[in-house]
């Protein structure tokens, strides 16, 4: 052999740890267990997708992150956004928001509508959602920590302009588990928290039952270092936590499982991540038939956003991550998700602005109106290479999940800081490999511009009038609400808390009675206490 | 004052790294925490959420060589306005002051005037990071 062949024939492996061979061949599909799990899309085990007809019947719904300033600021940028075709909305609340906090606190100075919108009311969520009509318009809430309280409010603005709540879809991100290992906004601490995310889950099961009151996030697990299979792994893993505590509760599987949603990331090698959804498709349906007992195929269903994530767009030649989107968003359309995103070329430097999110836009309706991606279902299924990896992601996952209940269990390892540790430990070995140019990345380690440009986006600006309107406004609402009421929903949601009542019904009397963000995690704190963040390297 | 320095140019530096405002990117933070380790560094971490008072107590109660900052939500110029006098009433305007995340360039000139000289904004290298630390420790 000579150098050139020995050279050619170095193994490859995926990011998720399976070696990639040069050619696949039926013998390759058989001995990875075969076809037994491939089936028909819209039957059991759903790994070609979770409908019949995918996007021949109905394309993706496309939902780009929104949010910026001040309710009213927002609404303008909605709409916007609605009238370039977006078919969904997706809500970015400010760092405040996220946490609890007013936007009169002294902890939320400079953070007012800095990353997202404010909400301090109801009277935001009024303004927010202005003239948008909720029924053609599906709205996703990306909030955690206060998800409780937003859900809430949703449901409340909703039923007040005459909507009913029981036929009302949407979705909150609701996923705590996933917030103490990446993205930070926790507020309380691991227990009462998964008790919350239940909360919602059993109030929604009941009175809004068309709406997803959690989309549990391999998202932001990725990013904060995991592997392509882990992401799909530990995402399993905390949604199981959250359905036996709704279980524990009394409820059946087939109650609420049928309105859990997902969030994962798409970066890296195409035909991992292909894999990666049409083998967690099959799994995640595997587990709730034979794990849970699940009879209704919409318990079974692995629904999801499969986003373009930021992971994967670099600093540096930012317009080359116009087209990095556009490889995650065919790779979204080849993968079967209902919803897409895309993290905007100018994400590493800034929020979208709007010519930046439009561009993220246009990517996803290329797909649909020029490329042919909407005509046939799971057009990648019977490829050996991406049979033979869908058997291979799966195992890898089932082998993640074992290890995971072997270690004691999720919210074990996660109280603990050792799947952060873990994650952590990943992503700093991925920063070696890409700086030492193992790990290739285009613009970063290889075809480097000579000069780069120093100011290659126009940002989103910042207004610092924002926070002077947003607190003038609370002060409005204060002033003019009854508060007797306040005072009186407040105790409730607090003797509820304590008591270990589900809070929605007095968060909804509170949010009603338009209580703050800030009064009513307030209250909650005083029952539930503050997380701690376990430190561990 | 000699064997005060020669005990300074001998002993681990110190470096206290952490997450200013309400920021929850983590990973970055982590990463640098890890390379500076590696590189025979001991490094406190202080975790998410930190109030100016926090770090300017934390920066003096360990007695740092390095107060390090990662600010990814894009409120660093406001938190470093309120940090400067904290560390200046307790005379830590001699350690360095170092600053990573997603940093706009048209920051930096108002992040050098606060005081903040190592400035590493997304796409910096860890080997860069460590060099500049060993370089600057006075």
């Amino acid at each position: 052999m000579n150098d050139r062949a020995k050279e050619e024939l170095k193994p490859v492996a995926n990011e998720s740890g399976i070696e990639v061979k040069p050619l696949y061949t039926a013998a390759d599909v058989e001995a990875s267990g075969g076809m037994a799990m491939v089936g028909q899309p819209g039957e059991y085990p759903f790994t070609r997708g979770i409908h019949r007809l995918m996007y021949r019947k109905q394309p993706w719904t496309m939902r780009q992150y929104a949010g910026f300033g001040n309710p009213a600021d927002t609404n303008r940028r909605f709409k916007y956004l609605i009238a370039n075709g977006q078919t969904g909305l997706n809500v970015a609340f400010d760092l405040p928001t996220q946490i609890g906090l007013d936007s009169d606190d002294p902890l939320a100075a400079g953070e007012i509508g800095r990353v997202g919108m404010s909400v301090d009311t109801l009277r935001d969520f009024e303004v927010a959602f202005d003239g948008i009509d909720l029924n053609k318009i599906t709205v996703s809430l990306t909030i955690n920590g206060a998800a409780a309280i937003l859900i809430a409010m949703y449901l409340a603005m909703a039923e007040k302009r005459g909507y009913d709540v029981k036929q009302l879809r949407g979705t909150a991100q609701n996923d705590i588990l996933k917030e103490f290992i990446g993205r930070g906004t926790w507020i309380f601490p691991v227990e009462p928290s998964i008790r919350l995310v239940g909360d919602t889950i059993e109030y929604c099961a009941e009175h809004a039952p068309k709406y997803s009151p959690v989309s549990v996030c391999g998202y932001h697990i990725r990013e904060s270092g995991a592997n392509p299979a882990q992401e799909m792994a530990y995402a399993f893993c905390i949604a199981k936590a959250y359905a036996d505590d709704v279980i524990r509760r009394g409820l059946h599987v087939d109650e609420f499982a049928g309105r859990l949603s997902y969030n994962f990331n798409i970066f890296g090698n195409l035909f991992e991540q292909v894999a990666k959804f049409r083998a967690g498709r099959s799994l995640w349906a595997k587990i709730m038939k034979e794990q849970y007992n699940a009879e209704k195929p919409g318990s079974m269903w692995l629904r999801m956003i499969a986003a373009g994530g930021g992971g994967g767009l670099t600093f540096e030649q930012p317009e080359v991550n116009i087209v990095r989107g556009a490889y995650y968003a065919l790779i979204s359309a080849l993968s079967g998700t209902q919803t897409m995103a895309l993290c905007s070329y100018d994400e590493a430097y800034t929020i979208p602005t709007e010519y930046s999110a439009r561009i993220s836009l246009r990517t996803m309706q290329l797909l649909i109106e020029e490329m042919g991606l909407t005509e046939t279902v799971d057009p990648l299924g019977g490829s050996f290479y991406v049979e033979t990896l869908t058997n291979q992601m799966r195992q890898k996952m089932e082998e993640i999940m074992a290890e995971v209940d072997a270690q004691g269990g999720i919210v074990k390892l996660v109280s603990e800081g050792a799947i952060q540790s873990k994650v952590s430990a990943q992503a700093y070995k991925m920063q070696r490999d890409i700086e030492s140019g193992k790990f290739r990345k285009v613009g970063v380690n290889c075809y480097r511009n000579e000069k780069e440009e120093e100011h290659p986006v126009e940002f989103h600006p910042y207004n610092e009038e924002d926070t002077r309107v947003q607190i003038a406004g609370l002060d409005k609402v204060r002033a003019e609400r009854d508060p007797a009421r306040v005072t009186q929903a407040l105790a409730r949601l607090s003797a509820d808390a304590f008591a270990g009542r589900n809070v929605m019904p007095a968060l909804v009397d509170a949010v009603k009675a338009y209580a703050t963000v800030g009064e009513m995690t307030r209250e909650m704190v005083k029952i539930f206490g503050r997380y701690q963040e376990p430190i561990r390297f | 004052m000699m064997a005060q320095k020669s005990v300074s140019t001998t002993r681990r530096i110190k470096v206290l790294l952490a997450k200013p405002g309400l920021d929850g990117h983590d990973q970055g933070a982590k990463v640098v925490v890890r390379a500076l380790m590696d590189a025979g560094m001991e490094v406190i971490y202080t975790g998410l959420r930190q109030t100016p008072e926090a770090v300017a107590r934390m920066a003096l109660d360990e007695d740092v060589d390095v107060i390090a900052l990662s600010s990814l939500a894009g409120s660093h110029v406001p938190f470093c306005t309120k940090l400067k006098p904290l560390l200046e009433a307790n005379h830590l305007q001699d350690k360095l002051w170092v600053i990573g995340g997603n940093l706009p360039a048209q920051d930096h000139d108002a992040l050098r005037r606060l005081g903040f000289t190592g400035i590493f904004p997304t796409g910096s290298k860890l080997d860069g990071i460590v060099d500049y630390i060993r370089e600057h420790v006075k």
